[in-house]
C-alpha cells in the first residue's frame, strides 16, 4: 500500500473529530472519502497533510511514517487543492505559479507553467490578479498551483464545489485524464456523489470521526440495497452507524 | 536553508507590493507624516527649550529611528497577516519550505517594506528640517540593527499569537509597539521613569539605543557599552521570538488550526 492510516485519531479538547480509523490507499489509485460536514474529512486531510498532529496512530506513505520524513522532504512530494483555501488575490496568475513553482523548487519551472497552463486553459488569464476571475477559472488556477510540482499524492477537497456543470465536468475530465498519464494517488473529498462514482476506485464513508463503510461504489451501493450513491449516501448519514 | 525557497517567499511579498501602487503610498506615507509632525514638534522645542537648544532634531531622530522599529515590526506582521487575508495561509503551510526558511524570508523581506517606507522621510528630514540622521555616524549603523532585530523579534511574537489565537489576534498586533513605547525612552531619558518601571525598561533594548542616541547627538560621545547592551538584548528577544513561534506552529498542529486559517 502506498498509503497507510492505522489507528488514527484525533481529539480536539473533548471533542473527537477522528476516531480510530484505518484505510489505505494503493499507488495510483483514487480514494473517496465522504461524509456529512463535520465528520471529519477535512480533519483526516489536514493530518495527512501534516498540518494537524494525530493524537494517536500513525501515517505511512511510501513504507516510512509520516513523523520520519523533514518537512519539506514529504510536502515536496504532496500537493492539495480546495475551494476553501486561496492564492494571494493581488497576484498574478503567472506570479502565484512562479512563487509556488519556486517554493517546491521545480526545474524548467517556465515549461512547466506552460504546459500545466495549457492543459487546463488558463493561459488567456494568465496576467489577471487572481482575485478578479471567476470561481470556475480559480479553481482552475488552484489546481494547477496543486499539480505544479507533479505531485505522487494529490489531495482534492470538493475540487468542483459551486462550478456550473460545464466547469465542473472539465475539472472532472482533467483529473481522470491527469491520473492515467501521471499515476498519481487521489484522496478525494466531496459532496457530489456523480463525481465519486465517476472518480474513485473505491470510497469510505465517514460519520461523526468514525468510518463506517468501505468498498467500491458498487459494492457499498448493492450493500445497501439502493440504486445509487446518492441514496446510499442519504441511507448512511442519516441511519445508525454501520460496518 | 534552501535560500531559492526563501527569495521565492520574498517574491511573493515583492509582487504585492510591486502590483500595487496605493500599497507603495501607504508604505511611504505614515513615515512622512510621522516626519513632518515630529519635525514641527522638534523645532518648536529646539526653540523654546533649554534641554533640546544645542542639539538640533533630537527628537525628530528619535522619531525616525522609532519609526524604523515601528515598520520593521508592522512590515514583519502584515506579511503574515496578507497569508490570513488572502486565505493563503494553507497553502504556504504545505508547501516545502522549512518553518526557519519561512521565518527568515519574513525577516529579510521586511528589511525592504521598511526601507521603502523609511527612505523618503529620511530624505525629506534634511532639506526640511537640517535633520540628518547620518549625523550619528557609524553607531548608527549598530542601532539600526538592534532596533531590526527587536522590532522583528516583537513581530515574531505577534504572529506567534496569531498561530495561537487565530485573526482576532490581529488588533493586537497593531497595539504591540505603542505598549512598550512609553517603557522605550524614545523621546525622553530614562529618569523620567519611577524607579520600578526604570528597572523594567532596562531590560527592553530600546533605552539603551535612545540613550546612546541622545548621547551622541548632544555630546557627541560614543559609548559602547550601550550599543553591545542594545545588540545582545535584541538578540535575546530575537531567540525568544523564534522559540516562542516554533511553540506556537506545534500547538497550532495540535489544535489543527493550520488548516483553513482565514478571516
Amino acid at each position: 500500500m502506498f498509503i497507510q492510516v492505522k489507528n488514527l485519531s484525533k481529539k480536539f479538547n473533548d471533542t473527537i473529530a477522528v476516531n480510530n480509523i484505518n484505510l489505505n490507499i494503493e499507488k495510483n489509485k483514487t480514494l473517496g472519502l465522504l461524509g456529512p460536514n463535520g465528520c471529519g474529512k477535512t480533519t483526516t486531510i489536514g493530518m495527512l497533510l501534516g498540518l494537524i498532529r494525530p493524537s494517536e496512530g500513525e501515517i505511512i506513505i511510501d513504507g516510512k511514517n509520516l513523523n520520519e520524513y523533514s518537512r519539506d522532504e514529504i510536502l515536496v512530494r504532496i500537493n492539495f487543492a480546495s475551494p476553501y483555501i486561496e492564492l494571494p488575490k493581488k497576484l498574478t496568475v503567472q506570479q502565484n505559479l512562479e512563487v509556488y513553482g519556486r517554493l517546491y523548487g521545480i526545474k524548467n519551472l517556465e515549461e512547466r507553467i506552460e504546459e500545466i497552463s495549457e492543459d487546463l486553459d488558463i493561459k488567456n488569464f494568465f496576467k489577471k490578479k487572481t482575485g478578479e476571475l471567476s470561481s470556475g477559472q480559480k479553481n482552475r488556477v488552484s489546481l494547477a498551483k496543486s499539480l505544479i510540482n507533479k505531485p505522487e499524492i494529490l489531495l482534492l477537497d470538493e475540487p468542483t464545489a459551486s462550478l456550473d456543470p460545464d466547469i465542473g465536468d472539465f475539472i472532472r475530465s482533467y483529473i481522470q485524464d491527469y491520473q492515467s498519464k501521471n499515476h498519481v494517488t487521489i484522496l478525494l473529498a466531496s459532496h457530489n456523489m456523480s463525481e465519486v462514482e465517476r472518480l474513485c476506485d473505491s470510497i469510505i464513508m465517514m460519520k461523526k470521526g468514525k468510518i463506517i463503510d468501505k468498498g467500491t461504489c458498487e459494492q457499498i451501493i448493492k450493500k445497501h440495497g439502493r440504486n445509487d450513491l446518492e441514496q446510499t449516501f442519504l441511507k448512511l448519514a442519516r441511519g445508525k452507524d454501520e460496518l | 536553508m534552501n535560500f531559492k525557497k526563501i527569495y521565492a517567499l520574498g517574491l511573493r511579498h515583492l509582487y504585492l507590493i510591486s502590483n500595487s501602487f496605493p500599497r507603495i503610498l501607504d508604505l511611504i506615507y505614515w513615515p512622512t507624516v510621522q516626519i513632518f509632525l515630529w519635525g514641527f514638534i522638534s523645532k518648536f522645542f529646539t526653540l523654546n527649550s533649554d534641554y533640546y537648544s544645542n542639539t538640533v532634531g533630537i527628537i525628530l531622530t528619535a522619531a525616525i529611528l522609532y519609526d524604523f522599529l515601528f515598520r520593521a515590526s508592522i512590515s514583519f506582521n502584515m506579511m503574515f497577516l496578507e497569508e490570513i487575508w488572502s486565505r493563503n495561509f494553507t497553502n504556504l503551510f504545505i508547501a516545502p519550505i522549512k518553518i526557519s526558511e519561512i521565518i527568515t524570508s519574513l525577516t529579510l523581506t521586511a528589511i525592504l517594506r521598511t526601507l521603502i517606507g523609511l527612505i523618503p522621510a529620511v530624505i525629506l528630514a534634511v532639506p526640511l528640517f537640517g535633520v540628518s540622521v547620518f549625523k550619528l555616524g557609524a553607531p548608527l549603523l549598530f542601532l539600526l540593527i538592534a532596533l531590526y532585530l527587536f522590532g522583528i523579534s516583537l513581530g515574531l511574537l505577534v504572529t506567534s499569537g496569531l498561530l495561537r489565537f487565530g485573526p482576532s489576534f490581529e488588533n493586537i498586533a497593531w497595539a504591540s509597539l505603542f505598549f512598550l513605547a512609553p517603557l522605550g525612552c524614545i523621546y525622553y531619558p530614562i529618569e523620567i521613569l519611577p524607579d520600578v518601571l526604570q528597572i523594567i525598561a532596562k531590560c527592553l533594548p530600546l533605552v539603551h539605543i535612545f540613550e546612546e542616541m541622545r548621547s551622541i547627538l548632544m555630546t557627541g560621545e560614543v559609548n559602547n557599552i550601550d550599543i553591545i547592551r542594545s545588540i545582545s538584548l535584541s538578540i535575546i528577544y530575537f531567540i525568544f521570538g523564534v522559540i516562542i513561534f516554533y511553540v506556537s506552529y506545534f500547538g497550532a498542529k495540535n489544535r489543527g488550526t493550520l488548516i483553513n486559517m482565514g478571516e
